[in-house]
């Protein structure tokens, strides 16, 4: 086969270019021609198909993602927003952190051990290309049913890929979700979030600049893994016609990318780099055009330079390639000469591939011919843009009019006990442990909570103790009925969990799943979405730092619930003030904070008894929320009390019963008057947590929530081995223990 | 005066840093040893970390225990050295055949994270003389690979000769023989165990127990009363 160089191309502009197979429409062929005046090249196609492809361009979601820098709060803290490998927080003491959530969702349903793994893995190296000390992993997860036997196939897999890969980098995994619901059937969620530490001046960004300054390649060698992973597999429906898609799924290898981390950290630390880039989805196209287009100047490339695995991989393939644990640096030349000395000592593979020009052209050579002259910008940063068509879905007013407060109720205390029971022990509010005890939690040392803590939290600094945390949430059947309140329920509780911990929240990345944009229902879900995010970030204060969006989650015509992910970011200044949400100590005394409503649409009372999803879901007001979040912060920072709990899915029992099992102490409960017992343990009216104060702090405390305006209920008392809802039943520990604990294992062991 | 603990890097250590800080929080002095590095920088005492050395390749264990860091570990070892093997370090300690028998897959076939109990049954080994025999303690517990194993005869030889130094308690985590989850040799001057003590040395994080400070505490003693 002939070379296709640009001479070629230029000389024979009639030649039939595979552009949809590799997932380009007809409209956007033809302005890649336009803008290069002739037709490309087969590497420069590959390198457009693969850059302007939806999980590489945003071109569906751009439109609307663009309302998070629009209605971006006013924040300090912000020091890199939107549009870097990952935004940068300060958290102070001259510490910045940065925390970013991906999905890794169409490969970990093709092959979940790979999927996962290798869904860890590019978030790593994201949070470690901003400069970054890696420092805590966290995995939000949604499965199809979870007695469904495909799920027996999919999820221990995918926690094995987490497991197998997070625990062989060192990275305590302190958190993140565990959900299951059959409208992931086929297309289960695999989210990835890393955090990672470092001074402000360690910052990094992806740009290349400085003519002359070269352009080093290292990590591993360059296989055929990936190929076309990101055009093929992530952009488009699943669909049984199509033969399996398993060789587009990366191949990772941890032990590369933990030497590719410490190897890292010590070129950072010598300030060797100009400007760095991970290569992750769209491999080299991505990192090379990415780095050229935010920089000044032009990138020279010599491709047949880059170390390979398969020596008789082409051009194309080379530049489509995701092969793992590779990285892209920019030297000056002056410091190479370390730089290459610093990868020798950690057995880590660095080849200098290029070199920065004075021009304005990305030029990529092959065996001294010219296979690619593009502007980089057209390939980074100037893809498509569409303005999908969007509409309410006809079905939304019926699903919304399908009051899940109107469905039967327990009649008498025995059937309400049973419900409980029967409640947490499904499998979405039973315990998690066996799957994250796969997990290691402990390695670097610096763990203070986590899960099932309401957030992770990791220690920053061993001197000042000062500490962040971090929670991921998501709520999709919120979503389904009403995606404007569901994506800002997601922000509240993900900002509550952070602030039951007692840390304040900063910032948050988030990580958009949904189906097929080219669906406008879909389409329709997406922008309330996004709006409410938007609107809700901007009434808490907590900018969006960055994150994902992954679109095609469906099976046919059959999207998955709109799941919009929102993790929040929250600093402590001294991790030794946190509130855990274990009650440990008898005799303290139980007060419930917010207001509890008759609100049981999308609750996961009305999923497990009723099988039904309708109505709408909890109101959201996000004044009570910061309202709420101060008061948990204040609490925990003048030692008002000993352990708090976020309410969400499952009510106010799912919070008693976690918290006391955790605590290994019971409650006796006094149900307020005027409130029916049922609502009172099941509702899941937002803006609420459970706290316990000690009784010498119990006249502060409420005098705190009287002045602020926060309700505060005395519910009742630690005490005991069995939660007592007085008047209505009793639940001994060991029993409720057996129904929490016994489920997952169960089903999945 | 205090005396200097080296703790070994092999490429794929994951703890280093970690039992770097156990080390420093009893009072003693941690040094860094690199794996390509024979010279062991005068240190009194040796710290294998848990991790997973050279990725796990071939074995866990099996390809660190031929690193130049090693040859010189074992020479000392033998001489007398307090050597402690966490984890990896431990899998590395049974190839090197520093101590007897291997490490399999867990018998569940996962990898398990938890707070293990364990009873200290010998306390006069270098790394547990500040404990009690009988005592019981709580260490964080995380591998894949940690069902210990040895022929009939190596364990009834560990057993007569007191070389049992934990046992796991309440459950048995990983099928490891008679509940063994650590061992030394003869001379109680090397030891290995699964468990991870320098994940409990503060009360702030991890478990919050500091149960595993007496690893470090006891080879303080010996090294500088000695």
């Amino acid at each position: 086969m002939t070379l296709d160089t640009v001479k070629h191309a230029d000389e024979t502009p009639d030649v039939e270019q595979p552009w949809a197979e590799l997932g380009l429409k007809q409209d956007e062929y033809e302005r890649v021609r336009a803008i290069l005046g002739r037709r490309p090249t087969g590497a420069e196609l590959a390198m457009y198909s693969v850059m302007w492809s939806e999980h590489c361009s945003y071109k569906s979601s751009k439109v609307h993602l663009r309302q998070f820098g629009e209605k971006a709060p006013e924040n300090d803290a912000l020091l890199v927003g939107i549009g870097e490998n990952a935004g940068v927080v300060d958290v102070g003491q001259g510490y910045a952190v940065t925390f970013k959530v991906e999905s890794h969702n169409h490969p970990s349903y093709i092959e979940p051990y790979q999927g996962a793994a290798t869904g860890v893995g590019g978030i790593v190296r994201d949070i470690l290309a901003m400069g970054a000390r890696p420092v805590a992993v966290m995995d939000p997860l949604r499965f199809g049913a979870a007695d469904h036997p495909d799920t027996k196939r999919v999820l221990p897999g995918v926690v094995a890929g987490i497991g197998g890969y997070g625990n062989c980098l060192g990275l305590p995994n302190i958190g993140g979700e565990v959900v299951f619901d059959a409208c992931y059937q086929g297309n289960p969620l695999v989210n990835a979030l890393c955090v990672g530490v470092m001074k402000h001046e360690d910052i990094h960004l992806a740009k290349a600049s400085g003519a002359g300054n070269k352009v080093i390649l290292y990590g591993a060698r360059t296989g055929g893994d990936g190929i076309g992973g990101v055009s093929v597999l992530a952009s488009e429906t699943f669909d049984d016609s199509k033969p399996t898609k398993r060789p587009a799924v990366q191949v990772g290898d941890p032990f590369q990318e933990k030497l590719l981390i410490e190897c890292t950290l010590e070129i950072f630390r010598e300030d060797l780099v100009d400007g760095i880039q991970d290569l992750g989805g769209a491999g080299l196209s991505c990192a090379t055009s990415e780095l050229a287009s935010a920089g000044s100047g032009g990138m020279r490339v010599e491709l047949d330079r880059v170390p390979l695995r398969d020596a008789t991989l082409s051009p194309e393939e080379i530049l489509m390639s995701e092969s793992q644990e590779r990285m892209c640096a920019i030297v000056e030349p002056g410091k190479v000469a370390r730089f290459l000395e610093i990868c020798e000592k950690w057995d880590v593979i660095a080849t200098v591939i290029g070199e920065v020009t004075d021009g304005e052209r990305l030029e990529i050579f092959w065996h001294g011919e010219q296979i690619v002259d593009v502007p980089p910008r057209t390939v980074a940063h100037e893809g498509p843009v569409y303005e999908r068509p969007y509409a309410r879905p006809d079905w939304q007013d019926a699903l919304q009019a399908d009051d899940a407060n109107k469905l039967a109720r327990p009649g008498t205390a025995e059937e309400l006990r049973a419900q409980v029971l029967k409640v947490i022990s499904s499998p979405n509010q039973a315990s998690k442990s066996w799957i994250t005890d796969q997990y290691d939690r402990f390695v670097q040392g610096n763990t203070v909570l986590a899960q099932p803590e309401d957030s992770g939290m990791v220690r920053v600094d061993e001197d000042t103790d000062l500490g962040v945390a971090v929670s991921t949430d998501g709520n999709g059947r919120y979503a389904k009925l009403d995606p404007y309140a569901g994506a800002q329920l997601a922000l509240a509780e993900s900002y509550r969990n952070v602030a039951a911990t007692g840390a304040r929240p900063l910032a948050i990345s988030n990580c958009l799943n949904f189906g097929s944009p080219e669906d406008p229902a879909v389409m329709w879900q997406f922008a309330e979405a996004t709006r409410g995010l938007a609107d809700g970030c901007l009434a808490l204060g907590t900018p969006v730092t960055g994150g994902n969006v992954s679109l095609y989650n469906q099976t046919g015509e059959t999207a998955i619930h709109p799941t919009p992910v929102v993790a929040v970011l929250g600093v402590i200044d001294d991790v030794n003030r946190r509130t855990p949400m274990a009650f440990s100590d008898e005799g303290h005394l139980l007060y419930l904070l917010g207001d509890t409503k008759e609100e049981l649409g999308g609750s996961a009372w009305s999923q497990v008894i009723h099988d039904h999803l309708g109505g709408l879901p909890p109101a959201v007001d996000l004044d009570r929320e910061k309202l709420l979040g101060e008061i948990l912060i204040s609490a925990s920072r003048d030692g008002m009390i000993d352990a708090a709990h976020d309410l969400s899915d499952g009510g106010l029992i799912q919070a008693l019963a976690e918290s006391c099992l955790r605590g290994g102490k019971g409650a006796r409960i006094v149900v307020p008057d005027g409130l029916d017992p049922f609502v009172f343990l099941f509702s899941e009216s937002a803006g609420r947590a459970v706290v316990a104060v000690p009784r010498s702090e119990e006249l502060r405390f409420t005098d705190m929530c009287g002045a602020r305006g926060l309700p505060a209920a005395r519910i009742g008392v630690v005490d005991g081995e069995t939660i007592d809802v007085q008047g209505q039943f009793e639940l001994p520990l060991a029993e409720l223990r057996t129904a929490h604990e016994a489920t997952i294992p169960a089903l999945l062991a | 005066m205090t005396a200097r603990v080296g703790v070994v890097t092999f490429p794929g250590t994951l703890d280093d840093r970690d039992t770097q800080r156990a080390v420093r929080i009893a009072g003693l002095e941690p040094v860094p040893l690199w794996h390509r590095d024979k010279d062991l920088k005068q240190v009194d005492a040796v710290v294998l970390p848990g991790g997973f050395s050279y990725g796990d390749y071939l074995r866990a264990g099996a390809i660190s225990r031929f690193s130049p860091v090693m040859e010189t570990v074992i020479e000392q070892a033998k001489g007398g050295m307090p050597v402690l093997g966490i984890c990896n370090g431990f899998q590395v300690l049974t190839e090197t055949h520093l101590l007897p028998g291997a490490m399999l897959r867990n018998n569940h076939l996962h990898f398990i994270c938890r707070d293990q109990k364990l009873r200290v049954e010998n306390a006069d080994t270098a790394w547990t003389a500040d404990y009690e025999a009988g005592q019981e303690i709580s260490v964080p517990l995380k591998n894949i690979d940690g069902r210990y194993v040895a022929d009939e005869r190596t364990l009834d030889e560990l057993e007569a000769e007191g070389r049992v130094v934990f046992r796991y308690l309440d459950v048995n985590p990983n099928g490891s023989l008679r509940d063994i989850a650590g061992i030394t040799n003869a001379a109680g001057n090397v030891v290995g165990l699964m468990p991870h003590p320098e994940h409990a040395v503060e009360p702030l994080v991890g478990t919050g127990r500091t149960d595993g400070l007496g690893f470090f505490t006891s080879i303080l003693k010996k090294l500088v009363n000695a």
